[in-house]
């Protein structure tokens, strides 16, 4: 693999949507134990940490997906026709989902007081989200998409009752509470909160075990339903190792109540690993097996015209959401709530 | 579902999304600048009024970004799941835009939610405002970068097609097209001033419905004066842009003016009804086509004659263009006897019947927009990219397209009822006087 245009078109775009992952999974995350603790009448503990964190970032967090995807249709975009064709349903399913969490969290957190079954739908929505989306990658590993009359058609009994759909399905709830508990236990230590902190701790704790089996029930699916792939994540295998090793550094930090800040920073690096791992043995296909990075890419001029934006889009960006973390992550009087700013 | 099904419910969907993006775009790209020049006219003359208005519209501006995020977000995905084969040729020539637009998103968001909760944080209130500024340009860039993708489905350029392959591939080409200049210049330019005539109908509407508050006086006199401003360099550019359509589209400019024959000294046809091809009830302006067009009253103006059947566009795009243009006109006048009297000091802009004027133009700029958008759109067809590629090829094969424009209208229906509920009640349960009230409290005088 040298470092052509494609790979480096790719990885702009497997960043990014690592990005997304890590924040929309906070994001999804937080609603979920936000409504669960309404419904188990503890709401008090969470709600205040968790509006603080999500308020200043939610519309920041969608730019994530949407760059993602506008960015593929921009470096492969065969990508269109292929995955524009099939994915009608699923997309447009997340997409409602998306659209009705993402305004009722702005009319509820700015324009009433909140409403119960608002919650419920808000905790709802984002185990569903991550759901629907997931199935993307279920699809792209192939046997789900036949071509008719030169057209691309998606199976949908064959991609729902195919186990390896749910163990991802499974694997990406799991993992959006996962990761926002731990992030939210670090976020609530920081506010010197401590019923909440020990409360998420707790969450923390409890979905560790499951991410790990889902994610190793996964690889183990695919040795039937793509070996191709299978093969090529075993020649990967001390990438998933280090990422294990990660995991257990945070599962250990957390269990000792030490170190909050740097237990998030481990399982990040946790599934930073895992993701690059499972995208590089995914190379070179988009879709298997009609759609490699090579035959659907762009053409030279608009990738240097691509990668040249990205670079000064870059620029402009990171400085922003340094000064965007200063303020409201970074902020003791923000975090533990002494000071609302609010219009 | 055969296909024809499928490009059917693709187009409705597609004019559904899209017309209900709009109405939360305009607003998105013209309320940050508003908020701007209240805040900075409020530091300026150091006059709290101006800046709770800033506060307040900024309030309200937060529930309708939400929407313009959430509706964008559909649509930006629709493109591709509804018009697979477009977007792959597209994504090859005029991604970057879509692709710098994405920035301005996140350079919008990002001091969106700064700007939002750092609300007396700063000890000068010139900080604050600083941070707006970001916003304002990234609202009004995505508009840009949006509009110049949609310039270039209008005059495709920056590429040869060659036996169906793509080559000389020169992405700045493709942006830089003819239809671009006049294209984002009318749409920027109208979004300002259609967010001016919304806040000027809502202070209207305050001052009708018994607050006679100064708060809201001072409020409507200035977004009139902006309005005035904005409808006349809407105006101006939208000569412009008819100047574009008779170089490059033609055949566009002829539909939308009913002109049949090619002819000089041509005169321009207002109103009036299509009867079996004749027209009827139109009052006609004698040489003013020739001058839209061509800037001279006895040059040629290219009619209908010019072009086969299955290229002319639906005739109806006529009743748009009298809709936008006769909205801006009388706005543009509007405002303009608005401000003269305030000017003169005549008394009838306080009377009731002129205030419910003022209220009315806001909706009715919302409606020039939507107007001028379908006549522009609906004047490209049957292109998709205009000579290159037909809107019935470049959609998709799906089968499902039906049951997703039922749940998204439905969706649109709960957001578009949702937001407005949501920003009654906003601003019912905090009336500006008890605000004003709070904050006199607050800081021990200093407000009127
Ligand atoms: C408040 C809204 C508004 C108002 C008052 C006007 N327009 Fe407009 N017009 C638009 C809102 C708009 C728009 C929604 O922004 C359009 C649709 C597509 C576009 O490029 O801009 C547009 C398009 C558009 C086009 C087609 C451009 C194209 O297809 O490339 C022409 C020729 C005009 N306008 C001309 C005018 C004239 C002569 C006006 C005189 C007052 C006018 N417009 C007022
Ligand atoms: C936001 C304001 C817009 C409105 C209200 C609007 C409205 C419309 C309408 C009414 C049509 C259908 C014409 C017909 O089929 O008779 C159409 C077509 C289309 N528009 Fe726009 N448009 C807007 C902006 C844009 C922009 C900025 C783009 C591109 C980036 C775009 C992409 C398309 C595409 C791909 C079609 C082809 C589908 C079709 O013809 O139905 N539109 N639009
Ligand atoms: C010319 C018509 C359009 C204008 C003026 C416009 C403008 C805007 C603005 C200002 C926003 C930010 C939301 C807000 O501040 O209210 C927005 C959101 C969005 N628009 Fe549009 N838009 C137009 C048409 C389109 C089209 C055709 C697309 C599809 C490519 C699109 C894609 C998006 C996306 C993806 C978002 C959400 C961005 C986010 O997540 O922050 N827009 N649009």
């Amino acid at each position: 693999m040298t470092l052509t245009l494609e790979i480096i078109g790719i990885s702009v775009l497997w960043m990014f949507l690592f990005g997304y992952v890590i924040v929309a999974s906070i994001d999804f995350g937080a609603g979920f134990f936000n409504a669960y603790n309404t419904l188990t009448r503890r709401e008090h503990i969470l709600t205040n940490i968790i509006q603080r964190y999500l308020s200043p970032v939610w519309e920041v967090t969608n730019v994530f997906l949407v760059f993602f995807f506008v960015g593929v249709i921009g470096f492969f975009p065969k990508t269109a026709f292929y995955y524009g064709t099939t994915l009608l349903v699923p997309a447009s399913i997340a997409i409602i989902l998306l659209a009705l969490r993402g305004s009722y969290y702005a009319f509820a957190t700015y324009g009433t007081n909140g409403h119960k079954g608002y919650t419920f739908m808000y905790g709802i929505t984002g185990l569903f989200i991550p759901a629907s989306l997931s199935t993307v990658l279920t699809i792209s590993e192939g046997g789900f998409i036949s071509m008719v009359n030169g057209n691309p058609v998606l199976d949908y009994w064959a991609l729902f009752t195919s186990p390896l759909t749910w163990s991802i399905v499974v694997l990406s709830i799991v993992a959006v509470l996962y990761i926002s508990a731990v992030f939210l236990t670090w976020y609530a230590n920081k506010a010197g909160d401590h019923s909440a902190t020990e409360l998420l701790r707790k969450y923390a704790l409890i979905w560790a075990l499951p991410t790990m089996v889902t994610a190793a029930g996964i690889i183990f699916e695919l040795r039937g339903h793509n070996p191709e792939h299978y093969n090529r994540i075993l020649d990967l295998w001390w990438v998933f190792g280090l990422s294990f090793l990660l995991f257990v550094g945070t599962v250990w930090l957390i269990w000792n109540r030490q170190k909050y800040g740097l237990a998030f920073g481990l399982l990040a690096g946790q599934f930073a690993l895992a993701f690059f791992g499972y995208g590089i043995s995914h190379y070179p296909f988009l879709l298997y097996p009609y759609l490699t990075i090579y035959d659907s890419f762009t053409n030279e001029a608009m990738a240097i015209a691509l990668i040249v934006a990205f670079i000064a889009g870059l620029g402009l960006l990171l400085p922003s959401l340094y000064l965007l973390l200063r303020l409201f992550l970074f902020n003791k009087d923000y975090v533990s709530g002494k000071k609302d700013n609010h219009a | 579902m055969g296909n024809e099904e499928a490009l059917f419910f693709s187009r409705v969907l597609t004019e559904l999304t899209l017309s209900f993006h709009i109405i939360y775009a305009t607003i998105g790209v013209g309320i940050p600048l508003m908020i701007m020049i209240a805040q900075w006219v409020g530091i300026k003359k150091n006059d709290e009024h101006y800046i709770l208005l800033a506060r307040r519209w900024a309030r309200g501006f937060v529930i309708t970004v939400a929407v313009g995020v959430v509706t964008g977000t559909a649509i930006g995905l629709q493109l591709s799941l509804l018009w697979p084969n477009f977007m792959e040729l597209a994504g090859n020539v005029i991604a970057l835009p879509l692709f710098m637009e994405t920035f301005a998103f996140f350079f919008e968001a990002i001091f969106l939610g700064i700007y939002l909760y750092t609300w007396d944080r700063f000890e000068n209130q010139k900080k604050h405002l600083l941070l707006l500024i970001p916003v304002a340009i990234g609202a009004s860039f995505s508009a840009v970068f949006i509009t110049i993708v949609n310039a270039f489905m209008n005059a495709p350029q920056g590429f040869d097609l060659v036996n169906g392959e793509l080559i000389n591939i020169n992405p700045l080409l493709a942006m830089f097209n003819p239809a671009m200049p006049t294209k984002v210049a009318h749409v920027v330019v109208t979004a300002y001033m259609t967010s001016a005539f919304v806040l000027a109908s809502i202070a209207a509407f305050r001052l009708l419905k018994g607050s006679n508050h100064v708060y809201h006086k001072k409020a409507l006199f200035l977004t009139m004066k902006l309005g005035l401003i904005f409808s006349i360099a809407a105006a101006i550019i939208g000569d412009f842009s008819g100047k574009y359509l008779a170089e490059y589209q033609p055949e566009k400019l002829a539909a939308a003016e009913w002109h049949f024959e090619t002819e000089e000294n041509a005169s321009l046809i207002m109103y009036g009804i299509l009867d079996d091809g004749e027209v009827k009830y139109a009052i006609e302006i004698p040489y003013a086509l020739s001058i839209l067009a061509h800037g001279n009253p006895f040059e040629e103006v290219i009619g209908l004659d010019q072009f086969s059947e299955d290229e002319i566009p639906p005739l109806y795009i006529h009743y748009l263009f009298d809709i936008m243009v006769t909205i801006g006109m009388g706005l543009a006048f509007l405002s303009a006897l608005y401000v003269f009297a305030k000017w003169r000091n005549w008394s009838f802009v306080q009377t009731k019947w002129f205030r419910w004027l003022i209220v009315a133009g806001g909706p009715l700029a919302m409606i020039a927009i939507e107007a001028g958008w379908w006549m522009a759109e609906v004047g490209r067809q049957p292109w998709v990219l205009r000579g290159i590629m037909r809107t019935e090829d470049a959609a998709t094969s799906s089968g499902q397209v039906d049951i997703m424009l039922v749940l998204f209208a439905g969706l649109y229906l709960i957001l578009g009822v949702g937001s407005v509920v949501v920003l009654r009640r906003m601003f019912k349960r905090n009336p500006v006087e008890q605000e004003i009230e709070d904050r006199r409290k607050e800081q021990g005088g200093g407000i009127k």
